[in-house]
């Protein structure tokens, strides 16, 4: 794996990456790498929360490993889980046989069910670990994935302990719907990603839409941030300027004039209230 | 040294209500080995990284941060990237001229300052920033303020708000559409926003080197939203509050369902299990849980929305609104010295500064004056709607209790307890001001279930919790001292 001498670095092969960190990103992430933290990602829909992860994998070559959290959430979704259905099978095609033995039998490997976080540490190849959106798993879910991010064992009653034999990158996002847990966020290196300078939108846009140009992608990340500025239900995110940038592109817009903001503020916006809103401010 | 300031600096996060503990703090020593500390925002990144953890105290550790590492920053002729750097000179150099400069400076310092925003020179605009601070701001040393005075000052000289105008006049506006010129306008504006944060930070630099880091600090430290007055809450405090009153809701409600579902778990259906188990031939491959049975109250609000009381009733009535999943029901009724329902005004998606207003005008909440009568309303409660109330039912009354020595009419409440779960008064008042003057707060509250100060959003959360979930049993039974709220009183 890459070792990065300094914050400038990472934002270089974040860059390579397509990526656009700015110098606060590139430096949390610098020293997580340092000091083995994980990072605590939280902000706005759209930010690139989840993409960072992405691009992190590809700049140091290694797989992702994504753990998507949602309400229920449990162990056996997480860690492990023994197939029972195959133990089942085999129990009643064995029957009759010596119990103690065909016990070791069902609880061994073949019969494990391995879930992303135990996969994570039990890779030859160190990985790269995203826990998407953990503010929607319970809090003993939660108490779970702590644990198994600070000790990187986890033990299996019947099988034993599980040491990592490399240790994962981890980054964990919160859309902060609820408060995490005081010893989660203790463990983590924490990241507030809010909304793009007008710059660095314009940098996003230039490498991730195709065939878009300087003049189109600074008038795009310019109106998307006045856009921003006003008071609407769901400001637009950096995803939903590029799917802007992206239909103008396909409509054969080289300036924007008033007249396509018009045609297309629904690719932006989502609500018909926020559309009225910002077509009055804007005067269009 | 560097440690020093470091713990000062950690020390007035805490003070400001940040919560930083013992390994966090360590963490950020060590994360500084590996930054450089000649790049101020390097350095910051590091400590916001390793000391914050909550999107809401971002802003008191930015102000901190200002403060307590005021002289650190890169000095102006660095090369700020985009080569340009040196164009603008400042008018004089570095000197410890105070007072007030003469019109011809000004002219000139301003023209100086209007090239530097008009090309985006940011250093030059950080050197003029400082002599205007030096020739403008007009700091008397010793005194205990937190620099805004001095930062209008500095604006006010400058005519920083005509700025505006000719910046937009200098770009060649001919043929622009509308909507240009507005993005030229937002453009303009936040380089303004800038050079006013420049001028504040300077500022705050020198009232650090006049006073020290802690009194400064001091001065600017701001309660937490939670712990903002509700009753006195400024207007630009009351946006925010806005704002924050539905993720607080949703969290909770998270709370909540979380516990919820921990009381409910574990009770295995052993008859659903076995005979399911049938079709496996007696392996109980699929256990069976019972239903959950969900012990949602059902909620009356009453509040006084009468001058003084409507913020603290709109916070309410959106608060219990935002969390009205965890109720099997909320019906409100608003009063002033007459009661009247008010549920079809309100839901989920309501706009609830304006649906007060209108609340006001179209329901029949005034009888003669306009003035509080909680006897009355009570009175009309019971009358109109009593017959609804069931064991099941949570009577919730806000209001400050002053009565406006009208007639008290003190059985209403014992009979609303006899036939409701429970009875709760929410006062925004300082427990200190209760049966002062015309308030008859005890009359009420020492019937009540439990009365409480609530007076911000982490008290009024705190109450929720409570009510929304309440212990196991047949009658609420508020937990004294606990989690905060004010007086009890036991049945
Ligand atoms: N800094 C960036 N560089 C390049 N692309 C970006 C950047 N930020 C966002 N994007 C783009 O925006 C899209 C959305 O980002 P992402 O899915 O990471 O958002 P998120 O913050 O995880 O949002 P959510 O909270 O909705 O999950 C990405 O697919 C990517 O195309
Ligand atoms: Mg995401």
């Amino acid at each position: 794996m890459i070792s990065f001498a300094e914050p400038g670095e990472v934002k270089t092969a974040l860059e390579e990456a397509k990526y656009l960190a700015d110098d606060r990103i590139a430096q949390v992430v610098f020293l997580a790498e340092r000091l083995g933290k994980p990072v605590l990602i939280e902000g706005p829909a759209g930010v690139g929360k989840t993409e960072l992860a992405k691009a992190l994998a590809v700049v140091h070559q290694r797989r992702l490993i994504r753990l998507q959290c949602y309400e229920g959430l449990d162990e056996s979704k997480a860690l492990y889980e023994w197939n029972y259905k195959k133990q089942l099978l085999r129990i009643q095609a064995d029957q009759g046989s010596d119990w103690s033995q065909l016990e070791e039998d069902i609880f061994s490997e073949d019969y494990l069910l391995t879930r992303p976080l135990l996969e994570a540490i039990a890779t030859e190849e160190p990985v790269v670990l995203l826990i998407d959106e953990i503010d929607r798993v319970e809090v003993e879910t939660e108490a779970l994935l702590l644990e198994v991010l600070s000790e990187f064992q986890v033990s299996i009653p019947e099988l034993g302990t599980v040491q990592a034999t490399s240790q994962p990158l981890v980054l964990l996002t919160s859309n902060n719907t609820r408060e995490l847990s005081e010893a989660l966020k203790r463990r983590c290196l924490f990241l507030h990603i809010g909304y793009p300078t007008v710059d660095r939108e314009k940098q996003i846009l230039l490498a991730r839409v195709e065939g878009v140009t300087e003049h189109l992608a600074e008038q795009v990340a310019r109106i998307v941030r006045s856009v921003r500025s006003f008071d609407l239900k769901k400001a637009p995110s950096v995803s939903e300027s590029i799917d802007w940038a992206r239909t103008l592109i396909t409509l054969g817009v080289a300036e924007v004039e008033a007249a396509d903001v018009t045609d297309t503020l629904h690719v932006l916006l989502k609500y018909q209230t926020d559309i009225e809103r910002v077509a009055k401010e804007l005067e269009i | 040294m560097l440690l020093d300031v470091l713990t000062g600096f950690i020390e007035e996060l805490r003070s400001a209500g940040v919560p930083v503990s013992m390994v966090e703090a360590i963490d950020a020593t060590e994360a500084l080995r590996y930054t450089d500390l000649g790049d101020r925002a390097a350095f910051r990144s590091t400590l916001e990284a390793t000391l914050v953890k909550n999107v809401r105290h971002l802003e008191a550790f930015g102000t901190a941060f200002d403060v307590y590492f005021a002289h650190h920053r890169p000095e102006p002729n660095a090369t700020d990237g985009n080569g340009s750097s040196r164009k603008t000179e400042p008018v004089s150099g570095e000197g410890g001229r105070s007072g007030t400069g003469g019109e011809g400076d000004l002219d000139e310092l301003l023209e100086a300052l209007f090239q530097a925003l008009l090309s985006e020179d940011l250093a030059g605009m950080r050197a003029l920033v400082r002599q205007a601070v030096d020739d403008y701001a007009g700091i008397e040393p010793g005194r205990p303020v937190g620099g805004t005075y001095y930062l209008y000052r500095t604006l006010r000289r400058l005519g920083v708000d005509g700025l505006l105008e000719r910046l937009l006049e200098a770009e060649d506006g001919q043929g622009r559409s509308a909507l240009e010129d507005r993005l030229v306008r937002d453009e303009f504006e936040e380089r303004i926003e800038q050079l006013r944060e420049e001028i504040r930070d300077e500022i705050r630099r020198r009232l650090v080197a006049d006073r020290g880091r802690e009194a400064v600090a001091k001065t600017l430290r701001k309660p937490l939203l939670e712990d903002v007055d509700l009753m006195h809450a400024a207007r630009a405090d009351l946006a925010q509050l806005e704002q924050v009153i539905n993720p607080l809701a949703r969290k909770l409600a998270a709370r909540l369902a979380h516990k919820r579902r921990l009381r409910r778990s574990g009770r295995l259906d052993f008859r659903r299990t076995m005979r399911r188990s049938l079709s496996t031939g007696g392996v109980p491959i699929d256990p069976q849980f019972r239903a959950p049975h969900p012990i949602k109250p059902e909620i009356f609000l009453l509040c006084d929305i009468s001058g003084s009381m409507a913020t603290f009733a709109r916070f309410t009535l959106q608060f219990m609104y935002a969390m009205s999943s965890q109720f099997s029901k909320v019906r409100s009724f608003a009063f002033i010295d007459a009661l009247d329902e008010i549920t079809p005004y309100l839901g989920v998606g309501t706009d609830f500064p304006h649906a007060l207003d209108r609340i006001s005008t179209e329901a029949e909440v005034v009888w003669i004056d306009g003035h509080s009568d909680y006897g009355r309303s009570l009175d009309q409660f019971w009358t109109r709607f009593g017959g609804q109330l069931t064991r099941r039912s949570t009577v919730i009354i806000t209001g400050d209790a002053r009565n406006n020595y009208r007639d008290v009419n003190s059985t209403i409440v014992p009979q609303l307890v006899e036939v409701s779960r429970a009875v709760y008064w929410l006062n925004p008042e300082p427990e200190a001001y209760w049966d002062t003057g015309d308030s008859v707060m005890s009359a009420y509250g020492r019937h009540c279930t439990g009365a409480y100060e609530v007076r911000n959003l982490r008290q009024l959360e705190a109450f929720v919790e409570q009510i929304a979930l309440p212990p196991i049993g047949r009658v609420a039974r508020p937990v004294p001292h606990e989690p905060g709220p004010g007086r009890f009183w036991k049945r």
